[in-house]
């Protein structure tokens, strides 16, 4: 689906309640960005590639069901 | 399908994500990395359930969202970030100018309803598409589309109020919290 961005032409006068504000939407935009990407920027902490290192490990009698002979290369 | 290494890599890639969307969901970093953790151990449980080509960002982020909710609904909130521990989780520290907006952005963020947060963060920071998210969420995208709009003019109104041109926005989000009742 296409949005229409080009419908900002019009001027929203100041106070009014319809249109938002371009420049604050931009603002909100972008906090919520910084604030995201601010956690993405940190990685992988050491805790979950733990994890998943070790739950790679062919669980040792466990209940996995073997109905497929996995193959690992 | 199997969790080979490639699979692997894809989930780890997608960590960090996944913590991102958690402490934005939740404002707290603790409880966001017991999310992600238990996510991971949920993927990896069903892993079978996941169809190889299919989005696995999204797949991850629908585990996470739905825990989240039932987390959220068992506990409302009672351990809110009342010492700044999400602050904490930040790596660079910004001016306290900076420091500021981002605690008022936050706090904004925090008062919106549950379904416009997460339409907005998986929408405007995540960047998933509204089909996506709408997926994530498990409803129609023009509820998604209506979610981030309203999410979005509410945020405005709390941290901007429309049209204020010298504002100091303590006094802002007060007046507006308290014009609002």
């Amino acid at each position: 689906m296409k949005d229409f961005k080009a419908q900002t032409t019009k001027k929203s006068a100041p106070g009014s309640k319809g249109g938002l504000n371009q420049e604050i939407q931009a603002r909100i935009g972008h906090q919520l960005r910084a604030m995201y990407d601010d956690v993405v920027k940190q990685g992988v902490p050491d805790r979950f590639a733990d994890l998943i290192k070790r739950l790679d490990e062919p669980p040792q009698g466990g209940h996995v069901a073997a109905s497929e002979s996995e193959r690992r290369d | 399908m199997p969790l080979t290494d490639s699979l692997r890599d894809d989930i780890l890639a997608a960590v960090p994500s996944l913590r991102a969307f958690a402490i934005s969901l939740s404002g707290n970093g603790d409880r966001a990395d017991d999310l992600v953790q238990e996510t991971l151990l949920r993927a990896l449980a069903n892993i079978d359930s996941f169809q190889p080509g299919s989005n696995l960002p999204a797949w991850l982020f629908t585990i996470l969202r739905n825990l989240f909710r039932s987390d959220y609904r068992k506990r409302r909130r009672e351990v809110e970030d009342a010492d700044g521990s999400y602050a904490k989780t930040l790596k660079s520290q910004p001016g306290q100018n900076a420091h500021l907006e981002f605690e008022e952005f936050r706090t904004a963020l925090d008062k919106l309803p549950q379904d416009q947060r997460e339409a907005l963060i998986l929408v405007g920071a995540s960047g998933f598409s509204y089909e996506d998210a709408a997926a994530i969420c498990g409803c129609a995208v023009g509820t998604i589309k209506s979610r981030v709009n309203r999410a979005r003019s509410k945020l405005s109104a709390l941290l901007y109020v429309d049209g204020a041109e010298d504002f100091g926005p303590d006094d802002t989000v007060r007046a507006v919290i308290g014009s609002n009742g």
